[in-house]
């Protein structure tokens, strides 16, 4: 196994316990033999506990106690499987409660989303959230698992349906790469393994496209942003001198002698030195961590972003951003928040709330300014001093951010700046 | 492809060392939780590589329970000189002195459950506002729904149904006084990725983990030590087998394996065949179904 050259995969998958996602991701586990013994044994027992016939897959991911008891998943749980080609984390989130919430976190980091249909059901409104939220927090690839093919006679005709459906619903969304997959999780048909119950269908079982897709373009690398996280001054022999910020690289690539500039003070200088423990590199690329030194002594501090002389982002004060709000609590009219983005932290104020989406319908409600749980809305903000923002369809890390109410200091939102 | 893609265990590392950098920039006074097993020495290795050329500008806190391995506090000390940090321990048994917590009785009584109160202790009378642990969402169920940074409340409890939700790469470490944070570093590592890097880098381990010659007795399905707070029960017999460990808690609960494996490729490819998961040798895993979110409720590392 050429474990050397294995990427990694992000991918979420969404839907209720009636959708058979639990099954889904039990098979993929089980089938990929990411489940051990003492694991399966433990879920045999269970499942003969309650009366099941054979072995129950949606056991494996249940969790926490209350999730066992209820059959329900309550928060967003991460799975890990590898195969020889790739390694995988699976961000397990919850169709109902506090759904937003919890797909938007699961969809924030994915290359991938998982959308499950029940064959006998078609699309239903949870679909539309769900492809909605992939759309929003840019997922580059969607697959749409139309599942139990096995109670509808593994049909062509209710597949093509179904997707036809999707595809007309979904025309409104910006996807960049989706495919249909017609499975049963449960038999293990198109899974892991080629179904033999449909030779109608030609493409790869759903374990192959995943360990296929094409996921080298999904980090941007041509806008260079490098957010410091905190400055490094060992002041000890060897190192009197050393300046080093430290930082990840949040996209695009960095050279030594780049020509760059540190925002938002604007001073510019030249890349004088990338460094690692292990020595120093000649460029780095996202998502490296590293610490960089300068040329010239310029006041840096954790929240500065040092970025190259011709391709800068926008020091903006007032912008606008697709805001999910996540608290139980409203959002209150012109509060001030602790906004996080980056490495940056400053105040911030909902200016404005333009419209409100309905996440099953697509329809904007431009009357209705109050922000609940759960909702999506277009609004602007504004922030005591200026952030240096891309949009977020062109770069997930300069273009997020999140809210923080200082009175809990709870995240109350997540914003996708537009 | 391209060549500017990094492979899986480069990513790992470049998240765990970003989240390292968080908790410095975040947090007035964190500390690592190291316990000499393997996950707390990668943490540490990890932290180095973060703040390089700068020492780890973390100490370590060992919460001793008096049941250790010789080899882990001789592992312990070593690595502490070697990194030039501070060393703090939180000692169980001066809590059972203090008459903080009451030894647990019967017949396979741990001092496991004891720690969660010498931990407790120990983060507030050292004022730690953040405790790096080794913790990864792939040991345990309870653990699979761990945040990188996991709020504690001002009684060290853990409310896993209430967690901030973690977005992108943003953390959010804010708290009130007298609550602290668990930072996970290397939450989405599995058993397997942290044999490979281990052996990438060639990371020192204790030996225990390699194959060696030990007198055990044969109990809850696995080779407990033989060490001179074992209780020897009816029909146990003492024997000397070639075993090593999968992990490293207690002398006293933490059961090894019949195993060969004596060097870092041997486990390596050991694990990639293990039929069972890794806590399944540790007795204080198998107390309930969940034995560890009511421990890690309570405060548990």
């Amino acid at each position: 196994m050429e474990i050397d050259k294995n990427q990694l995969l992000r991918f979420t998958t969404a839907g209720s316990v009636d959708d058979g996602k639990s099954t889904l991701i039990g098979r993929l586990l089980y089938d990929s033999k990411a489940i051990f013994e003492d694991q399966l044994e433990s879920v045999e027992n269970t499942s003969r506990k309650k009366g099941h016939e054979g072995i129950d897959l949606a056991l494996f991911t249940d969790g926490l106690r209350d999730e066992r008891e209820q059959g329900i998943t309550i928060d967003v749980a991460y799975r890990y499987f590898t195969t020889p080609k790739r390694k995988f984390i699976i961000a397990d989130t919850p169709g109902h409660i506090q759904y937003t919430r919890n797909m938007v976190t699961g969809a924030s980091t994915a290359n991938a989303a998982l959308i499950l249909i029940d064959a006998r059901h078609g699309v239903i409104e949870q679909t539309k959230r769900h492809a909605f939220i992939a759309s929003l927090l840019q997922i580059p690839h969607i697959i749409v698992c139309i599942n139990k093919m096995d109670l509808v006679d593994y049909s062509e005709e209710v597949y093509e349906n179904i997707v036809s459906q999707f595809e007309g619903f979904s025309s409104k969304l910006i996807v960049k790469d989706i495919q249909f997959l017609p499975i049963s999780a449960l038999n293990g048909d198109n899974v892991v393994n080629r179904s033999t119950n449909m030779d109608w269908y030609q493409g790869p079982p759903l374990l192959h496209a995943l360990e296929t897709m094409h996921i080298g373009s999904d980090i941007n690398k041509i806008d260079a942003r490098f957010p410091v996280q905190t400055v490094l001054r060992p002041q000890r022999e060897g190192f009197i001198d050393y300046r080093g910020y430290a930082g990840r690289v949040a996209s695009g690539i960095f050279r030594k002698g780049d020509e760059v500039v540190v925002m938002p003070s604007g001073f510019s200088s030249k890349i004088k030195s990338i460094d690692t423990m292990e020595g120093a590199m000649d460029e780095v690329f996202a998502p490296m961590s590293v610490s960089i030194t300068l040329e010239d002594d310029i006041d840096i501090s954790r929240g500065d972003m040092i970025v190259k002389q011709n391709n800068q982002p926008k020091a903006l004060q007032e912008f606008d951003a697709m805001l999910c709000w996540f608290n139980t609590s409203a959002a209150k009219p012109r509060a001030k928040y602790t906004i996080v983005h980056t490495s940056n932290e400053q105040k911030a104020m909902i200016k404005d709330v333009i419209y409100k989406i309905d996440v099953n319908t697509y329809a904007r409600q431009e009357e209705d300014n109050t922000l609940n749980m759960n909702d999506i809305a277009r609004i602007t903000i504004r922030t005591t001093r200026p952030l240096m923002v891309d949009e977020y369809r062109d770069n997930r890390i300069t273009g997020s951010f999140i809210l923080i109410e200082d009175s809990t200091h709870e995240t109350v939102a997540a914003g996708m700046i537009v | 492809m391209s060549k500017y893609y990094l492979n899986y265990l480069d990513e790992l590392e470049s998240e765990a060392i970003y989240i390292l950098r968080e908790v410095y920039a975040q947090f007035q006074n964190p500390v690592i939780l190291f316990s000499g097993g393997k996950d707390s020495i990668l943490v540490t290795h990890l932290a180095k590589k973060a703040f390089y050329p700068c020492k780890i500008p973390f100490p370590l806190l060992h919460i001793d329970t008096g049941h250790n391995f010789p080899e882990t506090i001789q592992f312990r000390d070593n690595l502490v000189k070697n990194l030039g940090v501070q060393l703090l321990v939180g000692s169980v048994q001066e809590s059972i002195d203090a008459g903080r917590v009451a030894e647990e009785r019967g017949k396979h009584a741990t001092r496991n459950a004891l720690q969660i109160t010498t931990l407790l202790d120990a983060i507030e009378s050292n004022k730690i506002d953040c405790a790096i642990g080794g913790g990864r969402r792939d040991e345990e169920k309870a653990r699979a729904k761990e945040r990188f940074f996991s709020h504690r409340d001002d009684f060290g409890q853990w409310d896993p149904k209430n967690q901030r939700p973690e977005l992108w790469n943003i953390l959010n470490g804010k708290h009130f006084e007298g609550e602290h944070f668990r930072a996970f570093p290397i939450s989405n590592w599995t058993e397997m990725d942290v044999w490979n890097y281990i052996k990438r880098e060639q990371i020192e381990i204790p030996s225990l983990y390699k194959a060696h010659n030990r007198e055990v007795v044969w109990r809850s399905d696995s080779w407990i030590p033989v060490s001179e707070y074992l209780k020897l029960e009816e029909n146990e017999k003492i024997h000397t087998k070639k075993v090593r460990f999968r992990t490293l808690g207690d002398i006293t609960i933490t059961g090894g394996i019949e195993s060969d494996a004596d060097t870092l490729d041997k486990i390596v490819l050991e694990v990639a065949a293990m039929k069972q998961t890794e806590r399944g040798n540790r007795t204080d895993d198998k107390r309930s179904d969940t034995a560890m979110e009511d421990r890690k409720r309570e405060g548990y590392f």
